[in-house]
């Protein structure tokens, strides 16, 4: 233990070069067979079967390694990544537990070596873990269809954005329809995916109360409005109670409303988007519904809408038969909303099919209390510590899933930041938290998500290390200011990222613009 | 009995009591006081009960699991977009561990083995393209695509990309949803080169007649979706360079061995798969794409991903990564920013690095040379087997056309066929491309032995008599 009580951590520390620093010439990890006379018999010298000018004289500059190296390479680099190692209260990720049984199955051949482009007699297993967590996610959400290609929760609301642009495409008032309204609490994804499908984006302002006013929504809104985008809750964890008076303004202008459900973890089990009035939704399978975040996929952001919508999404459904077989469908007008190759993300579907198998509809809404009191609780005791505040402070009721807070107070008493407390917290052990999507309207912000998974003595811990840091922020700032100490490298500075002349996003490009050639 | 669920440590009467008390409310329900009541469903769910047990949940997802055939169990001539390759076991061993399988963002100094290994990811994949400046993988090969589209038609100015006719109707139809419709401002308008119909390569000279001032890209694919090697690549990309084009080009870097890089031959754009680079096929849930440039402002600039360069630490000498160029991504600047970006397939990055560094130059060399042996001496023993025909017998890297119009039985029908002898046969490019006839696209990797080849052969040899 350490003298303010918390434990004794140091990160492992392995000065671990970069592996094009490694090995030596000639070494190998890999073989592959070679001098294989029963078909150079019949094909002939190797290299013939390419065409002369585009024969690769001059081996890739590759690593020589043998197996092992590799292995320790990689299994010393691991040990250098705190995550979930740590505890992980990231909030707007929902960082919950990734069962290991369907790790373990989904690594199997019968999911792992399957290719999606075998008949759908070899592939009823998976079509039936898709067609069975369509119909469940329907259950929750109220909508007609799911689908699951999108590779994560950004490209399912682009997906959104472009059945948006299908849709009003199919009603010929696209070029009227230009805009997209969204909120400044919306996460980026929402107005960066609407700007990408063509759209011009419309921000609404955060207000009074914790959310844009019906006012603002009402100006807004317009015959040149093609769709709403929106979270609800909001990543302070306000729930706007005008919600439904959102969407049949957006309606009644001829809009489609989308809702971007990554908050669901708090509302999963009482909120339906579909009975709110959207059009169409979207679940982030890796974070809810227990699949890995896996420092950023592979992911699936779940697209489900209503029955009007489902004819333009032009990403394969899977269907059950009169037999009670699966099939896949393939809709015929093909490339207006199709946003990646094949059925989605196997593994991370299978993941939270179990997930949901696992819990059940009590389950599901009882990881939705355990959320909200697990914020509660946290806020309870955050709120104790000096320098702490919530975000929005005059909106008094309890948080959903999450809250932001502010160490502005902090700040300005001491000079320390939440980038300092960030990066000291993990000093302790603890993975950093998540400050802020853009923009930052509360002040030094910080928001912790609890989630169901991690312990109260785990959330106690989480409390006490931050109250610990604001201690130190005031008897010895230059320790925070410092930090992290116990990590294998100091604080990243950065300089140089925005410059063409120090960036270096590969090895090759950092000798050249360092002089390391040769 | 009321028990604890094993997911989550406070479903503990006693705990909840203990947290409530904290709070000071006196039900949980208290604490949903935002959300008004008619907004709450009264439904009763129709999921099913739960399996709350690891035991019952492992026989359920094993029974349903199990229905499935897979490509260890039959053999398996499937490509066109994920393909089956060795994975050294290294690569799962790597990726499954928790710390990287359940990584969350963290700070560059307590994640800095992940940022080390993406870095290794970009750098390594650099040298296989031959390019300085790689991104953190996107979604898809055709995501790749997609995205690249939209940075040559910023950069030019100009709206018009033109693509080869015979490309991935699923990767052309990702790339036509990033191009958007003619009714929007900064829609692109994607136009088809025609192929040569003896070689399956592009026609030069269709290419040069669609070639103007309002083209922003060439893009073409080497190998091609149907297998065939562009030896005109050179030729291609001069002349897009002659009509002030960016010229982008698709790669399947297990060729990048025994192939010269994109960049070789005048490529500004390389982008492509990194399935084959260590990922399981995963149900065509392996896929992953990358983009990758020269190291200039011109291209750096319009990237929507993110990407880890080397940066330095406050102690002087110490090595450190962050994310170069952040504030132009969709985190930094939301809807001002290039496209978006959001979580991709970043563990799988890991994975491919872990592969790159276990094959080395070598090791691509020889598998390169494996996939081209085989796959050749499958179109060899394929193109004697009475009626099936190979329009492009030669010039072809892993993937090869084989015409079955011969055999007077459509493609559906042989594969059928083929299954009874634990055969899954290429893909049908029948309705795809109606002008191949009766066709279908092989794929034979370092993974088929010689006698799974004759196996073929002689299955194919039985079901077309």
């Amino acid at each position: 233990m350490t003298t303010n009580g918390l434990r004794k951590y140091h990160a492992a520390v392995w000065d671990e070069p970069l592996v094009m620093e490694m090995g030596a010439p000639g070494r190998r990890g890999q073989l592959f067979p070679v001098d294989e006379p029963d078909l150079d018999g019949v094909v002939g010298d190797t290299s013939d079967l390419i065409p002369e000018s585009l024969r690769r004289g001059r081996p890739a500059d590759l690593p020589e390694l043998s197996e092992p190296e590799v292995l320790r390479h990689y299994l010393h680099l691991s040990q250098e990544v705190l995550g979930m190692m740590g505890i992980s209260l990231f909030g707007t990720c929902t960082m919950k537990y990734n069962p290991r049984v369907t790790e373990a199955l989904t690594r199997q051949p019968f999911v792992a070596e399957t290719h999606p482009d075998q008949d759908v007699e070899t592939l009823q297993g998976t079509l039936e873990v898709i067609h069975g967590l369509d119909r469940m996610l329907r259950d929750l959400t109220g909508m007609d269809q799911f689908v699951f290609q999108p590779g994560g929760g950004a490209d399912a609301a682009f997906l959104h954005a472009t059945v948006t642009r299908a849709y009003h495409e199919a009603r010929g008032d696209l070029a009227q329809r230009r805009e997209i309204i969204t909120t400044v609490q919306a996460h980026p994804c929402n107005p960066a995916t609407a700007a990408a499908a063509g759209f011009d984006v419309i921000n609404l302002p955060l207000e009074e109360k914790g959310y844009a006013s019906v006012e603002a929504l009402r100006a807004a809104a317009s015959e040149r409005t093609a769709a709403l985008m929106v979270n609800n809750p909001d990543d302070i964890g306000i729930y706007n109670p005008h919600i439904k008076e959102w969407v049949d303004i957006v309606h009644s202008v001829g809009g489609l409303c989308f809702y971007d459900t990554a908050n669901f973890n708090g509302v999963m089990g009482r909120i339906r988007a579909r009975d709110l009035g959207f059009d169409a939704c979207m679940m982030m399978l890796h974070k809810t519904f227990g699949a890995p975040k896996a420092g950023g996929g592979p992911a699936v952001g779940a697209y489900g809408c209503s029955e009007e919508l489902a004819p333009y999404l032009t990403a394969p459904v899977v269907v059950k038969g009169d037999d009670g077989a699966f099939a896949i469908r393939v809709p015929e007008h093909a490339g207006s909303t199709q946003v990646r190759e094949y059925l989605g993300n196997i593994p991370v579907i299978i993941k939270a099919y179990s997930w949901l198998r696992a819990l059940g509809a009590a389950g599901v809404k009882e990881a939705a209390d355990l959320s909200l009191l697990a914020n509660n609780y946290m806020e309870t005791r955050l709120l104790r510590i000096p320098g702490v505040s919530k975000g929005l402070p005059h909106l008094d009721e309890y948080r959903m899933e999450m809250t932001r807070y502010s160490l502005g107070e902090l700040t300005e008493e001491t000079g320390v930041t939440t980038v300092d407390v960030a990066n000291r917290m993990v000093d302790y052990g603890v993975d950093a938290f998540w400050m802020s999507h853009e923009p930052w309207f509360i002040p030094e912000p910080f928001t912790p998500e609890a989630g169901e998974m991690w312990s109260v003595e785990d959330l106690d811990y989480w409390i006490d290390v931050i109250a610990a840091i604001c201690e130190e922020a005031r008897t010895d700032p230059e320790l925070v200011k410092t930090a992290p100490h116990n990590q294998p490298i100091h604080r990243v500075v950065g300089s140089g990222l925005d410059d063409p002349d120090r960036w270096a996003t590969t090895w090759r490009a950092y000798r050249r613009k360092n002089g390391l050639e040769g | 009995m009321n028990r604890a669920h094993p997911y989550m440590a406070n479903s503990t009467e006693e705990t909840k009591k203990h947290m409530l008390n904290a709070i000071g409310a006196a039900t949980v329900d208290e604490l949903f006081e935002q959300i008004p009541d008619e907004h709450v469903t009264t439904r009763r769910f129709e999921l099913p009960e739960p399996l709350v047990s690891e035991v019952e949940l492992k026989r359920h997802m094993t029974g349903v699991l199990g229905k499935n055939e897979h490509c260890e169990d039959n053999l398996s001539f499937l490509g066109g977009g994920t393909w089956q390759h060795h994975v050294p076991a290294i690569c799962d061993e790597i990726w499954t561990r928790s710390e990287f399988l359940t990584s969350v963002w963290g700070t560059g100094s307590s994640d800095l083995g992940r940022n080390q290994a993406w870095f290794e990811f970009a750098s390594q994949l650099g040298e296989l393209v031959g390019m300085e400046f790689v991104g953190l993988p996107v979604y898809s090969w055709g995501a790749a695509v997609g995205h690249s589209m939209r940075m040559a038609t910023r950069m030019t100015g100009r709206g018009r990309v033109l693509v080869p006719a015979l490309m991935d109707p699923q990767r052309l139809d990702v790339a036509r949803t990033y191009a958007g419709f003619p009714e929007q401002e900064g829609h692109i308008e994607i136009a088809h080169v025609g192929y040569d119909p003896a070689t399956g390569r592009l026609d030069l000279a269709d290419l040069d007649s669609r070639l103007d001032d309002g083209v922003a890209a060439v893009y073409f694919e080497n190998p091609a979706y149907l297998g065939v090697i562009e030896d005109r690549a050179a030729e291609i990309a001069r002349m897009a360079r002659a009509a002030g084009a960016e010229t982008i080009v698709g790669v399947d870097p297990t060729s990048l061995g025994v192939i010269v890089p994109p960049s070789d031959y005048g490529a500004d754009i390389a982008v492509g798969t990194t399935q084959p680079l260590g990922i399981h096929m995963n149900g065509g849930g392996g896929v992953g794409g990358f983009i990758a440039t020269r190291d200039e402002e011109r291209y750096a600039r319009e990237y929507p991903t993110l990407q880890v360069s080397l940066t330095d630490t406050t102690h002087e000498g110490e090595r450190a990564f962050g994310l170069a160029l952040f504030q132009q991504s969709s985190y930094g600047s939301r809807e001002d920013g290039k496209d978006w970006t959001g979580n991709s397939v970043y563990l799988w990055a890991i994975a491919n690095a872990a592969y790159m560094s276990v094959l080395g130059p070598a090791g691509f060399e020889e598998l390169g040379g494996a996939i081209l042996r085989r796959s050749h001496y499958a179109a060899r023993r394929l193109a004697a087997v009475p009626g099936v025909s190979l329009p492009w017998p030669t010039g072809f890297f892993k993937e090869f056309v084989v015409g079955f119009d011969g055999t007077g039985i459509p493609v559906a029908e042989i594969n059928r066929r083929l299954r009874d002898h634990g055969i899954f046969g290429g893909r049908d490019l029948s309705s795809d491309f109606p002008d191949l006839g009766q066709s279908a696209l092989y794929c034979v990797t370092e993974v088929h032995s010689r006698a799974d080849i004759d196996r073929l052969t002689a299955a194919l040899e039985e079901v077309t008599r």
